[in-house]
Parts: structure tokens; C-alpha cells; sequence
């Protein structure tokens, strides 16, 4: 609270961040410990929590006031109009403290109270168990086995304590293996695939340098192709462009001598880095953050930053490891520099691919925790949790969730979660308020006690399951999924990078509706089952001769006339406020087009009407 | 004309290869005077694979060895491929293919052939004339009247025989003012917008010419306009044409309204492209469609510098300009650009689309289809003689109705339960408007339609989409009856390129087929449930 000096400010203007008329609402301005709050006249509420904050930009003096400009890691951009320069300055100030915090301890996740009890806590936590999940991918077995190398985290710090190797690969060639490749991050399981006892492995890059080679790591490597039965070659993925991977060797680094490995395949995919990928997206907010968008513009600056040709990147290596397993049963190994970004995000959508389970809601919450939590995927570095090496921070989380919503683009059935569930989980890897994705890396969660002092995010999002649901998901129906990586199949994820631009949305949503006509299905078939063995059991009573005019009347309030016609009146009632709530946004206030209307009312200023108050839509 | 003097060859043995998913065809192939056939033989499915030549748009032939290979690029953009057994035979069926596919007379087209079982000629023709739609308006107001002084085509070759006109205006007045307007297209009504009194007319451009001529009753007709309207109202005029073109036009004999002519009326230039820019537009977005291996920059740019949908957001935010002059600005707008027959009805039938619930309906829609694209006398046969694979040198096409199209397509992505009808229906007029075996698009008027008897020799377009069983491909099962206006953001991040239609046959997409089955499905099981339940309050026992 130190940093709060100014903690409410009147008469505020929120500007619309798309109209070029300037367009506003006044409101009045809180700064709380967490959130900045903004109330306009008609008592909407526009919250903002400051982990949520990027940056925050004060422009220069204006007639009407002081301009603050605030992006957020979501990617909302709000910007406001501070009457007197002082309290602007202040709000200035107390944000850029809050929404930058040195210590874990200062983190939302810390002070956050959801009222729940240390064992409700507890369970919360215990929910997603990885071991369950090993075994549920049939592991270990007679080929794969637990390993305890790591258990004080004395090989590598970055990876979990369990980790599953072949069962042929002792600890001396784990160890040795270990410190040949980068920060220590040996080959080990990520995914095994069942039914064709293959595997994916990850790993980091290789010390070799030049011509250096490493007897326990190639017989390690040896071990991992060994374990499955059906593919005596194994490929090994470097997911680097091989520009990049070339220019470690100077370094000491680099990658597998296809000469010194056994039966592997060694194979380039060229996913980028998070240099890269971060001004990519940056380019891409600059883009689609202007005003007055011209269709051209918006894609020759979708084209010039290259965004979409990434995430094509990530799917296609992801597909490759994929297509490795189903067609050619041969286990792949992943890695890239450190094996945390680009091997995080094609181990777990190969793995999305090729299983069924992690595309349920559950499952997917397991292979986030599995590929990315659990294997030390930087969160708080690449997230910018904490005030550190801006340098650090990439997208790299984000764009494995556009590469998801790409699937459940081409796969509508495929998936039990719905985009919602997406956005959510975007929301929350920024927000700092559950502990789940502070920390860098297991090792430093557990001694940030994050599993006592926090909350898990999880339970929370399944208790809200039902706002998650994809109405048409159908679980049997793919196997593995075979997505087409052809150019048009990639589309500017509009719901993401515009979530907060109202307008720019469809005004009505299918996926609500259908949602709704599925529940209303349900409720009417029980319904149905109710009533007809209420006849039934009557009937019976008639027969019984024990009808009386006692019991009619009990049983005449709930008669299915009634119950129907409440059925009906809920029905008719959903969807028509729901159209009329979305459609209400829909002015053509809203529109760019509406900036004609000042051409309409110039000529004749007595008959100037369209004010945005004015043009609210009502039936 | 005998078509037996065209077809050189009776029949050849051949392959066809549809495309990715579908199998590949074997059988006799034979070409007829209006079809290209495919027998599979006994063993086979008795199934005839059936095109008509029609919709033929270009063929490419290439003969190796002793068999030859023939592609045939459709108007409604689909790609076939064709070997062929002989060489002579494959020359022949191609040469046969050109000269059929080509033919432009219109009464020995195939619709005045065609005769479906179950549909009697005459049916549906009657469905949507103009003096329907003036009932609704006369229950609307009573400042407009049907004038039938185009009853033999004489004022206007391309308006229908009735229009609608002020009430005030008399029929020699209309005359006067259609000798002053482009193909005596005088200013008519397109639409009353009853909540605010306010109206839509459209015209073609003025003939002011260099001199800057003026028509007294040309003024007067739209004078009456304002005073129909309730009092105070002002109008706007929407030229479809940049200030700049306009300008020129005068040269030619054209122009625009002088504003001193026309108080009250105020002149807005919200240009928008037609005739080959856009025909070419059309054609490099299907080239860029039709190439599956190009990188993601390459696709990236490819779509930018076709740009055809800076064109549908340009379409999309004129005629949410004229529907939200109408509704907020209580005006009414006048819209024409140089001819009034392309991008003018664009705006008009898009217009009414937005504010008009009724027109988003499946009899809505066609009826606007009817009423504001083929009486108004669009020239569907000049506009589609020919698609995006053509290799003639394009004259007069212009994919204009596509745009509109894709436009309504736009606008039915963004407000998903607002259109009783589907893509289904948006796809089945596409096609049939480029070719098609009923006679709804042929002609570019009215008055050639009468010439060729089209409504007495050929069958209707819409009594075939009506019919029950195509109900499910042609419907928007989620459809919910929304009394407000749509207002589309027209924002590029809110368009998208309409993948049904351009990559329909390139690259078809299963999976949302299936799910699209599954809201059906939904939907089906809700009225089912919905339906038994007062079944079982009937069974209920009487006391």
C-alpha cells in the first residue's frame, strides 16, 4: 500500500480505443492494493489487475488532461484521460511499482483468499497428479522405469524430481549423459505412446561443440531406441533452425553427430527463438493496435510479422513428431537450446496429437503441468512475473495455446474445452493470483512453499467447468488428430489478441447457445422421465382404485402443463436477453462507420443527433 | 442450331479425378447438348456423374502417348480432371466441350429444357413480384404509389414493368426524369424503413454532361421524396463513385446532382470498385486459393494484393453508411453510381439486410434476392458470363453478386442467429447465378426475361430450394427471429476470407461438416423433446 498516493480520481475519461472521433466514458478511477478500477457513469465496471499491467505510458499534456496509456499482458490497452496532471502522475507512479514487483513474496498468489481451508487447499493442489498420469500412459514397464537420480534435484535443478528413463540406462550413464547436455537436462520421457510402445523424450542441447562426444549419452540415446521394440532407428528432433544450431557449436553446444549416435535420424525443424517470437508479437500488437486499419495494412502487417508463419512452425514440427510415432512407430527425442520453450511446446502438441485424453479439460490441465510446469518451462522469466530481464520474456506459452485453438479450429469436435477455457488459462499464467505458474522451475516452487502459501489454479477452473464446455465435443470419434498445416488453415486469433475490443466480435455466440439448447435438451428429457412415471405410477393408483381427490391436488401444481409452460417461458427468456444483451453493443456507434456520421451532420448542425448516450439500442 | 452439328465424338473411355477426397470415376464418357456425362459401366455404381457444360469456365487439353488429359475449371470453381483413352477422342470431346460451353444464345439454353419431375413450369415464378412487396409498403404508408408507366419497357429496358414511385409524382413527370437519368434508371424505391418513415431509393447517374443540364421533374421527384417522409427530413445522396470519377463523368454525358438543384439533398462519394478491377480482384484471390504449398508470407501477401476483402469491407461499411442514415439520422439516401445496376444494388439490397429483419429470412432473403439483384436488372448473364478461370479476355464480367455474397456471408458470421438461412443458400446462389439448369438468372432484365418467355418455358430457382427435403442444407438451424438492426464491425480483424466458398473444393473440410450435423442434430433433438411433452400432458387422465 505504500505505493497507493492517489487512491480515487474523478472524472476520468476512457477512450474507445479503436473510434477516431475520440468517443468516451467518464468515470471515476480506484487504485487498490491489487486492481486498478475504473467506474463509469453507468456503473460498468472495467478492473484491472496490476500483474496484468505491461506498461504503463503517459503521454504528453492535452487540453483535456493528462493521457495514461495502459497495455496489458492480456492484451487489453486502456486509455485514460486524467483531468489534473498531478493525480495523473501519481496513478503514473503507484502502477509502475505495483505492476512490477521484486519479490515472489509481493505476488497477488501470496495474498490471495479464496476461503478455503488448509486441507480444501491441499486437495486443491493434489488434484493434478503426475505419477497417476505416467501410469496412466503405461509407464513404468518392463521397457521404462522411475528414476531417482534426480530426487535432490542434484542433477538438474530445472527438472522435476521424478523422471522416467529406459529401464536399461543405469545412473552412471544418466549422469554422465547429464552433464553433456546443456544445464544438465538429460533425455528423458515425456510421452509414451501405448499401443506402439514408442516414446518422446526431450532433452536439452548437446555440449559437443565441434567434434566432442560422450560415450554414456550416446549409449543413453541407445537405451531410449532400444525400449521400443517395433523401431530399431530413433529420430532426434532439434527444433532450432540449423543456422542457430551451427552457431552454438561455437560455443561449446550444438547438436548430434548423426556419425557418433547409433540408429538415429536427425532432423531440423526451425521453430525460432523467443527473441524472435517477442518482437514478432510485438510487431503484431502495433499492427492490429492501429487506428483506421486498412484491410491491406492489417495483412501485409500480418505477413511482416511473421506471427502466424511461427505458430505454423511449432504445428508442423509438432505433426512431425506425430507422424513419426503413428506411421513409423519410432520414438523421437526433442530438445532445442535448453529444452524449456521450443521442445515444451512440441512435446506437449505432439502429445495433444496423439492422445485423446489431454484434449479433455482434466487432461489438458495434466500436460500443461507435465510439458511445461513440471519440465521447468521459465514462467515467471518468460511472463515477467517479477521485475527482471525484460529480455527474458517471450510468448512462448501463449503461442501453444493459439497452436491449440488453431486444432479446435480444424477439429470442432475434437476438443471437451472450448476457447473460453483457453483465454482463461492465458489470463491466469499472467495474473500472478494462483501459484501454479510462479517460479521458474519445480526446485524453486517447492522452496517458495508455493503448495502452502497459495492456491492451485485447477479446482478453481473445474469448478466452472461448465462454462469451459465444448457443446459438440465427441470423445470417441479422433484417435490422433491430423491437422493440414496448408497456409489458409492459419487465421489471426482475433478472440485472444482483441479479447477486450468489444466491438470487433461476432454479437452473438453459437457456442453459448448451443451450450444452452443442450442443457434445455437434457432438463426436457428429464423432464420427460419425471412426468411419465408420475403417469405411470397414477395410472397405477387409478387401478388401484386409490385415486382421491387429496391426491389429485397435491399432484396438480406440478402438472407437465404447468412444468412445460415454465420450461418454455425459460427458454424463450435465454436466448432473446442474451441477443438483446450482446446485440446492444452492436451500434453503429460502435463502427468506424459511424465516423460518417459526422459527414451527415456537418451541413446542417441544427439537426445533430447521434450521440453515443442517443444511439443505445433498446427493442 | 442443331447441338448434334457441335459434338464430334459420341463416347470415349475415361477417368475422372475430382479432386482430393472424392474416389476417382471410371466409365463412358459421352457428351450431349447440354451435358458432359459419365457412365461407370454395369459393374460399377449405377450412379451417372452429370455436368453440365454450362458451367464450364475453362478447359485445358494435353494429349501424351495414345491417351489425352483434359482439366475443366468450373464457374462454381471446382477442378476436374479428365483421361481420356485415344488422342482423337480426347480432341474431340475438348473441342466439343468449347463449342457447347460457349454457346450464348438463351432459348436454347438448358433451363428451357429442363424439366424436373415433381415441379410444374409456372410454379414459384410468381412468388416475389414487385407489387408484393408495394402491398407491404402501402400498409406502411401511403406517400408511395405502383406506377406501371414501365408496363412495356419503353422508359427504362432494365427496370420491371412496375416500380414504386412518391405518390405525388406523376407518371409523365417519371418520364421526363428517366430521359435525364443513365439508361432511363429514374430514382425508385428500393426500401421503406417504417420505424423511422424514412426511405432507400436508387437510381443511375444523372445525364448533366458538361453543361451541367438539369431536369426539372428529375428535382421534383426527389423534392417529393423529402415531403413524403415525415416533415424536417433530410436526404442523402450515396455515389458509389469517388468525387473525382464522378467529376469525369460529366465529359461523357454524366454526372451528379448539382447540389443547388436538389435542396435538401447532401452528396456523399463513398467509392466503391466494380466491373474489372473487381473481376480481377476475384480472380487472383482463386489463384491464390488454389495453391496449397506456398508459404505462410506468400499466402499472407497474396491475400492482401488481391484485395478483395478491402472490396467486401468497403461494400459492408457503404451500406452500413446508407442503413445508418435511414435509422439514426432519420434521412432518406439515395444510392447510385454510374449505371445503377452493380454496386449500386450491392449497397441497396445490403441496406436492407441490416435493418430490415424480415429481409433475413429464407422468403425474405429470396424475395430481396428477386426484387433488389434480377428485377432491378442486374445483368447476371453480361456479369457471370464467366468466372475466375477464364482465360477470354473478360468484357463485362464482374463478380458483383458474389461480393454481395460473401458480404451477407460476413454478416452472418458475425450475427450467427440472425439469418434464418445458411452458407448452403449463399453457396446454391452462387452457383446457380453462374450457371445453373433453372431459368431465375437468365437475361439481364426483365424485359429480356419476357422476350424469352423465361417464366412460362423454364422452371424457377426457387421453387427447387424450397422444397422440403433441401430444408437442411439451405437452413441456419440455430436461427432466432431478432427484431433489431445488425450493425457488422467491418473492422479487417472481423473479416474473414469466406473459406466455404473459395477453398469449397480445394480444401474441404470435414470435421466442421460434422459438427455443423451435430448442431442439427441438437437442435432436432430440442424440437423433438419440445414437441412430446404436450403428448404427455394429453395422455394425462382426466379426474
Amino acid at each position: 500500500m505504500e505505493h497507493i498516493r492517489t487512491t480515487k480520481v474523478e472524472q476520468v475519461k476512457l477512450l474507445d480505443r479503436f473510434s477516431t472521433s475520440n468517443k468516451s466514458l467518464t468515470g471515476t478511477l480506484y487504485l487498490t492494493a491489487t486492481h486498478l478500477l475504473f467506474i463509469d457513469s453507468q456503473q460498468k465496471e472495467t478492473w484491472i489487475l496490476h500483474h496484468h499491467i505491461a506498461s504503463v505510458e503517459k503521454l504528453a499534456l492535452t487540453t483535456s488532461g493528462c493521457p495514461l496509456v495502459i497495455q496489458c499482458k492480456n492484451f487489453r490497452i486502456v486509455h485514460f484521460i486524467v483531468p489534473r496532471e498531478r493525480d495523473c502522475h501519481d496513478i503514473y507512479n503507484s502502477l509502475l511499482q505495483l505492476s512490477k514487483q521484486a519479490k515472489y513474496e509481493d505476488l497477488y498468489a501470496f495474498s490471495y483468499n479464496p476461503k478455503q481451508n488448509d486441507s480444501e487447499r491441499l486437495r486443491g493442489w493434489q488434484l493434478i497428479d503426475l505419477a497417476q498420469e505416467y501410469k496412466r500412459m503405461g509407464v513404468p514397464n518392463s521397457n521404462w522405469q522411475l528414476s531417482d537420480a534426480n530426487r535432490d534435484y542434484k542433477i538438474c535443478e530445472t527438472y522435476p524430481r521424478e523422471l522416467y528413463v529406459p529401464r536399461i540406462a543405469s545412473k552412471p550413464i544418466i549422469v554422465g549423459s547429464s552433464k553433456f547436455r546443456s544445464k544438465g537436462r538429460f533425455p528423458v520421457l515425456s510421452y509414451y505412446h501405448q499401443n506402439k510402445e514408442a516414446a518422446i523424450c526431450r532433452c536439452s542441447q548437446p555440449l559437443s561443440g565441434f567434434s566432442a562426444r560422450c560415450l554414456e549419452d550416446e549409449h543413453l540415446l541407445q537405451a531410449i531406441s532400444k525400449a521400443n521394440p517395433a523401431n530399431r532407428y530413433m529420430y532426434v528432433v532439434d527444433t532450432r533452425p540449423k543456422l542457430n544450431a551451427m552457431a552454438n557449436r561455437a560455443a561449446g553446444k550444438g547438436y548430434e553427430n548423426e556419425d557418433n549416435y547409433s540408429n538415429i535420424r536427425f532432423q531440423f525443424v526451425g521453430i525460432e527463438n523467443i527473441h524472435v517470437m517477442r518482437s514478432s508479437l510485438q510487431k503484431l500488437l502495433e499492427v492490429n493496435g492501429t487506428k483506421g486499419l486498412s484491410v491491406n495494412d492489417f495483412y501485409s502487417g500480418l505477413e511482416s510479422s511473421g506471427w502466424l508463419r511461427h505458430i505454423k512452425a511449432v504445428m508442423d514440427a509438432a505433426i512431425f513428431l506425430a507422424k513419426a510415432i503413428v506411421v513409423e512407430n519410432a520414438s523421437v527425442l526433442v530438445h532445442c537450446s535448453d529444452g524449456w520453450d521450443r521442445t515444451s511446446q512440441v512435446c506437449s502438441l505432439g502429445s495433444l496429437l496423439l492422445d485423446s485424453y489431454y484434449r479433455t479439460i482434466k487432461g489438458f490441465m495434466v500436460l500443461i503441468e507435465k510439458d511445461w510446469i513440471s519440465f521447468g518451462h521459465k514462467f515467471s522469466e518468460r511472463c515477467g512475473h517479477l521485475d527482471g530481464d525484460p529480455k527474458e520474456v517471450s510468448p512462448v506459452f501463449t503461442q501453444f495455446l493459439e497452436c491449440v485453438w488453431h486444432l479446435t479450429e480444424q477439429f470442432p469436435q475434437a476438443f471437451e474445452f472450448n476457447e473460453a477455457f483457453l483465454l482463461q488459462i492465458h489470463e491466469h499464467i499472467h495474473s500472478c493470483q494462483f501459484g501454479n505458474f510462479l517460479g521458474n522451475c519445480q526446485k524453486e516452487r517447492e522452496e517458495l512453499k508455493l503448495k502452502e502459501k497459495t492456491y492451485s489454479l485447477w479446482p478453481f477452473l473445474l469448478d466452472d467447468q461448465k462454462k469451459y464446455l465444448n457443446p459438440l465435443y465427441k470423445s470417441q470419434k479422433f484417435a490422433a488428430l491430423e491437422p493440414n498445416t496448408v497456409s489458409f488453415n492459419f487465421k489471426f486469433w482475433r478472440n485472444m489478441y482483441h479479447q477486450f475490443d468489444r466491438t470487433l466480435h461476432p454479437r452473438q455466440l453459437v457456442c453459448n447457445t448451443i451450450m444452452n439448447m443442450n442443457e434445455e435438451n437434457k432438463q426436457l428429457e428429464k423432464d420427460i422421465k419425471d412426468l411419465e412415471s408420475k403417469i405411470k405410477q397414477r395410472k397405477n393408483e387409478q387401478i388401484d382404485g386409490v385415486l382421491t381427490k387429496d391426491l389429485l391436488h397435491t399432484v396438480h401444481p406440478e402438472s407437465p402443463a404447468l412444468k412445460t409452460s415454465l420450461c418454455f417461458k425459460e427458454q424463450t427468456l435465454l436466448p432473446v436477453t442474451d441477443a438483446l444483451r450482446t446485440i446492444e453493443g452492436s451500434s453503429p456507434a460502435d463502427n468506424r462507420y459511424s465516423d460518417y456520421a459526422d459527414e451527415f451532420s456537418k451541413s446542417e448542425p441544427a439537426m445533430v443527433s447521434v450521440e453515443y448516450g442517443v444511439a443505445r439500442m433498446t427493442c | 442450331m442443331e447441338f448434334s452439328e457441335l459434338i464430334r465424338t459420341g463416347r470415349a473411355q475415361a477417368e475422372l479425378l475430382r479432386g482430393p477426397e472424392a474416389p476417382p470415376l471410371r466409365g463412358t464418357l459421352c457428351v450431349t447438348g447440354h451435358h458432359l456425362l459419365l457412365s461407370p459401366g454395369p459393374q460399377a455404381t449405377p450412379d451417372l456423374w452429370l455436368l453440365l457444360l454450362r458451367s464450364v469456365d475453362s478447359i485445358e487439353k494435353r494429349v501424351a502417348g495414345d491417351s489425352g488429359t483434359i482439366t475443366l475449371r468450373c464457374k462454381d470453381l471446382r477442378v476436374l480432371q479428365l483421361d481420356i483413352e485415344g488422342v482423337e477422342a480426347t480432341l474431340d470431346i475438348a473441342r466439343s466441350i468449347e463449342a457447347l460451353s460457349s454457346l450464348e444464345s438463351v432459348i436454347t439454353s438448358y433451363p428451357f429444357y429442363h424439366r424436373p419431375k415433381g415441379l410444374r413450369l409456372g410454379d414459384a415464378w410468381h412468388f416475389h413480384p414487385p407489387e408484393r412487396y408495394y402491398k407491404r409498403v402501402a400498409r406502411e404508408t401511403t406517400a408511395w404509389r405502383l406506377s406501371e408507366v414501365n408496363e412495356d419497357f419503353s422508359l427504362c429496358p432494365s427496370y420491371p414493368r412496375a416500380v414504386i414511385v412518391p405518390r405525388a409524382v406523376g407518371d409523365d413527370a417519371l418520364a421526363r426524369s428517366a430521359r435525364f437519368r443513365q439508361g432511363g434508371r429514374f430514382p425508385v424505391l428500393s426500401y421503406h424503413h417504417a420505424p423511422s418513415g424514412t426511405v432507400l431509393l436508387r437510381s443511375s447517374q444523372p445525364l448533366t454532361g458538361p453543361q451541367k443540364r438539369r431536369c426539372a421533374e428529375d428535382e421534383e421527384l426527389l423534392r417529393a421524396v423529402l415531403e413524403g417522409a415525415p416533415p424536417g427530413t433530410r436526404g442523402f445522396i450515396v455515389d458509389t463513385r469517388s468525387a473525382q470519377t464522378a467529376k469525369h463523368a460529366r465529359l461523357t454525358g454524366g454526372g451528379t446532382e448539382a447540389k443547388a438543384a436538389y435542396p435538401g439533398w447532401k452528396r456523399l462519394h463513398r467509392p466503391l470498385e466494380r466491373g474489372r478491377p473487381l473481376q480481377e480482384s476475384f480472380v487472383r484471390l482463386v489463384e491464390a486459393c488454389g495453391d496449397l504449398e506456398q508459404s505462410m508470407d506468400r499466402w499472407l501477401s497474396r491475400l492482401e494484393g488481391c484485395r478483395w476483402l478491402a472490396h467486401v469491407k468497403e461494400a459492408l461499411s457503404t451500406a452500413c453508411l446508407a442503413a445508418q442514415g435511414m435509422e439514426r439520422e432519420g434521412a432518406c439516401i439515395l444510392v447510385h453510381g454510374a449505371e445503377g445496376m452493380d454496386s449500386t444494388l450491392l449497397v441497396t439490397s445490403l441496406a436492407q439486410l441490416i435493418l430490415d429483419p424480415l429481409s433475413r429470412t429464407m422468403a425474405g432473403f429470396q424475395e430481396l434476392v428477386e426484387r433488389e439483384w434480377i428485377q432491378a436488372g442486374h445483368p447476371f448473364q453480361l456479369r457471370c458470363a464467366h468466372s475466375a478461370f477464364s482465360h477470354a479476355r473478360p468484357k463485362h464480367e464482374a463478380p458483383t453478386f458474389l461480393l454481395f455474397l460473401d458480404c451477407v456471408w460476413q454478416l452472418g458470421r458475425q450475427f450467427p442467429l440472425s439469418l434464418e438461412f445458411g452458407e448452403g443458400l449463399l453457396l446454391a446462389l452462387f452457383e446457380h447465378a453462374y450457371a445453373s439448369p433453372f431459368g431465375t438468372f437468365l437475361c439481364n432484365s426483365e424485359k429480356e426475361r419476357c422476350l424469352c418467355e423465361v417464366r412460362t418455358r423454364t422452371h424457377s430457382l426457387w421453387s427447387v430450394l424450397n422444397q422440403p427435403k433441401e430444408q437442411r442444407k439451405l437452413r441456419n438451424p440455430l436461427y432466432v427471429l431478432n427484431p433489431l438492426a445488425i450493425w457488422p464491425s467491418v473492422e479487417p480483424q472481423s473479416l474473414r476470407l469466406w473459406q466455404g466458398l473459395f477453398l469449397r473444393w480445394i480444401h474441404p473440410s470435414e470435421p466442421s461438416e460434422v459438427a455443423w450435423e451435430k448442431v442439427w442434430q441438437i437442435v432436432t433433438d430440442k424440437e423433438k423433446t419440445e414437441g412430446s411433452q404436450p403428448m404427455v400432458s394429453a395422455s394425462e387422465p382426466q379426474p
